[in-house]
């Protein structure tokens, strides 16, 4: 096979590109420690989840502090809203401290994105997504739901209140 | 001699085909340009918000689905018959035609019900508002996925006449390699047929039966899984279309020859190898799948991306050597001799241009971790109109200037307007899709009729979220006259008498370096074919083995149908 030299160049130049990129993506994960949404969730009936009989704290979700610096969010997204977090029900967490969401659906696939963060992941019935997560700054964040849902998909939308631990009132959430 | 006059009885299959592609065109346009004003506010009096996801449903479903299918399939017809000089086979081709057709009534008409106040049809609302995905537990009326299948069944037997000349020509000519042309869309099949099986399992097995109320659940990670095991290689199905019409026929019209024969072979094969084992990369974002897939398939995505760097190369050095032949000096001015008031050259061009910016955006896409940041935002609806809504359609548009003079023996009208139009389509998409892109990193969500909120309010990155907006509303209405634009010159050329003589002929001359130089195994479709469902099966294996190896079986963790 023929092969131009400017051609063996161009190749060299893009196998090295894409050897660079994965090097990236795996010194992000194994380095930094990026890790992906994975199955760490586990999984769960979607038809449990809509009428409140998982057994588990999807029945009653919100905040659970699990210790001193590590909370857990556990909430339903269902169309078309967020709970909590939709309306006037905002998600309230402590800044600086490590936040696990753990978010499933009770009807059709959603999306939860927290806006302007790397918090994203899909919402898919049966499955539990599960990440973890830490504010540095406090504020309001949005939250999207991001997958189309149904007819009121446009609405769906909630946010996230992160307020300076020294103003973080432990007797709102389930210890 | 005119293709038309050479081949009658093909040539009125591929106009057949293109006519139907054109009409999806036109009202997939018009539904473009009612969702890029309703979206960002700028008129909302077409349809209500609830009813605009019946329009971004026909949008998605006519445009990269039945646009392109169609197209396709008479530019891969065009491309067998004028390769291996010789009709196709008319009984299959047909079948094929009215299968697809069939398909696309059943899914367009179960679409629109939901513009009527979803009519109860055969017991079921005739309804479809559930976006070209179609992701479980969403339910649409089973005629959509009936559609769904015949569009792609009919796609195979359409491949089944490619393969029956192929055979054909095979006898008549055992030593020869097989003429570029049909080398390359006998690759695209092979890839489609492999790719295809994920989503026709998602509809036959699933969906369907799910949907008439013969099983009561489906896992709807399994069902999304399989439509993404065949969600990207339809990306390719779409882009090796076009790339056959930059190795092929864009040379010429840049008044050159193809680079290389053989590189153009070597990534065609790449593309059967590589397109599906990546389809993960959709699910960087979902729950229920362990993170080692997920890089199994960011790695193979990252290596899809050779035989696009690849085909860069080729294709500017061969518009390069176009433009020296007719006596361009210097690094970069040879680009001034290339014949920019030729539409179908201009439009190739200015395809290839965006395809390239659209790859790198792509590049962002494709980094599993940096993902996070655009998944499901516009940023990715950005993406891809560069690709399919522009590497492909606006491709598809230009050599349709330049096809279908030779397809119906009619010389082009309507010069002027064609010349201007693949530049008006070049100005809307840069503005559209650079806002979106931008929208995208300010965590503006794709798919959504008023992507505004009580609980909070986008900043906007690089830019205001206001004028983003404007971008993407003037862009959007500049997509519509381009695509009006180019409707008009097809139907004013369509519709006049024959005369005149054509300024183009369907001839193309050899690459500077021809199949003589690239190694026999290239062609040895077994090999690669094998090759890519070993890749397959490493990719995909496990995962699926675990999904419907769990507890809960093939059909759980379940869930009921949800009308939408």
């Amino acid at each position: 096979m023929q092969v131009h030299n400017f051609e063996k160049l161009w190749f060299g130049a893009s196998l090295l590109l894409i050897v660079g990129f994965i090097a990236t993506i795996a010194y992000g994960s194994a380095g930094i420690g990026i890790t992906m949404i994975d199955d760490s969730g586990g999984t769960i009936n979607a038809q449990a989840v809509q009428s409140g009989e998982t057994g588990t704290q999807f029945d009653d979700p919100g905040v659970v502090k699990e210790n001193e610096s590590h909370y857990t969010v556990y909430i339903v997204a269902q169309q078309f809203q967020f709970v909590p977090g939709s309306g006037d029900d905002p998600v309230r967490v402590p800044a600086d401290a490590t936040v696990t969401f753990q978010v499933t659906s009770a009807d059709v696939m959603h999306g939860f994105s927290i806006v302007e963060t790397n918090i994203n992941t899909m919402v898919i019935p049966g499955q539990v997504s599960e990440v973890t997560a830490r504010f540095d700054e406090p504020g309001t964040y949005g939250i999207v739901c991001h997958e189309y849902c149904g007819a009121g998909h446009h609405t769906m939308g909630g946010s996230v209140e992160v307020v300076p631990q020294s103003e973080f009132n432990d007797t709102e959430v389930s210890q | 001699m005119v293709f038309v006059d050479e081949y009658p009885k093909t040539s009125k299959l591929i106009r057949s085909e293109f006519i139907v592609s054109f009409v999806a065109l036109g009202i997939g346009a018009l539904f473009g340009i009612i969702q890029a004003l309703h979206r960002t506010g700028l008129f909302r009096g077409v349809v209500s918000s609830a009813d605009y996801y019946t329009i971004l449903t026909g949008h998605g479903v006519l445009l990269v689905l039945v646009f392109t299918t169609f197209f396709i399939a008479g530019l891969f017809t065009w491309g067998v018959a004028s390769s291996l000089e010789r009709e196709l086979p008319q009984r299959l081709s047909w079948a094929a035609f009215w299968l697809m057709l069939t398909g696309t009534v059943l899914a367009a008409v179960s679409i629109l019900g939901g513009v009527f106040g979803s009519p109860n049809v055969l017991g079921h609302d005739l309804s479809a508002d559930v976006l070209f995905t179609f992701y479980a537990p969403m339910k649409a009326h089973p005629a959509f996925y009936v559609g769904a299948a015949l569009l792609i069944v009919g796609s195979w037997i359409a491949g089944g006449a490619y393969f029956k000349s192929l055979w054909a020509w095979r006898a008549d000519n055992p030593d020869e390699r097989i003429p570029l042309k049909t080398f390359m869309v006998v690759t695209t099949m092979l890839m489609w047929y492999v790719s295809t099986i994920g989503v026709a399992v998602a509809v036959l097995v699933f969906l369907l039966p799910w949907s008439l109320g013969l099983i009561e659940t489906v896992d709807p990670l399994l069902t999304r899984t399989l439509f993404w095991y065949f969600g990207h290689p339809v990306v390719y199905f779409w882009l090796m279309p076009a790339y056959l019409v930059w190795y092929t026929i864009l040379p010429k019209l840049s008044g050159g020859r193809l680079f290389s024969d053989p590189l153009a072979r070597a990534v065609f094969v790449l593309f059967l190898l590589l397109s599906t084992p990546v389809g993960f990369h959709h699910q960087y974002t979902d729950p229920g799948i362990p993170e080692g897939f997920k890089f199994i398939a960011m790695t193979n995505t990252m290596f899809l991306l050779l035989p696009s760097l690849l085909t860069a190369f080729t294709v500017v050095a061969s518009m390069e050597h176009g433009a020296r032949q007719r006596g361009a000096k210097g690094y970069l001015r040879w680009l001034r001799n290339l014949p920019w008031g030729k539409p179908a050259f201009a439009g190739c061009a200015l395809a290839g241009l965006m395809f390239a910016a659209g790859g790198f955006s792509g590049m962002i896409n494709a980094g599993m971790n940096i993902n996070y940041l655009i998944h499901n935002t516009l940023w990715v609806p950005g993406h891809f109109h560069l690709t399919v809504g522009t590497a492909f359609a606006l491709t598809a548009m230009a050599i349709s200037y330049w096809l279908v003079p030779q397809l119906t023996g009619k010389p082009l009208r309507q010069k002027a307007m064609a010349t201007v139009q693949p530049y008006v389509w070049f100005a809307g998409m840069a503005l559209m899709s650079n806002a979106m892109h931008r929208a995208g990193l300010a965590g503006i969500p794709r798919r959504t009729a008023e992507p505004t909120y009580d609980e909070f309010a986008f900043q906007g990155v690089a830019g205001t979220v206001g004028e983003m907006r404007l971008q993407i509303a003037i862009g959007g209405t500049l997509l519509f006259v381009g695509a009006a634009m180019f409707l008009i010159v097809m139907a004013d050329t369509w519709i006049a008498q024959r005369g005149g003589t054509l300024s183009v002929n369907g001839h193309l001359p050899d690459p500077l370096s021809g199949p003589e130089h690239s190694p026999r195994i290239l062609d040895n479709y077994k090999l690669w074919t094998a090759i890519a469902l070993v890749l397959i099966v490493i990719a995909y294996g496990p995962p699926l083995a675990s999904m419907v190896g769990d507890a809960q079986g093939l059909f759980g963790p379940g869930s009921p149908p949800i009308p939408v």
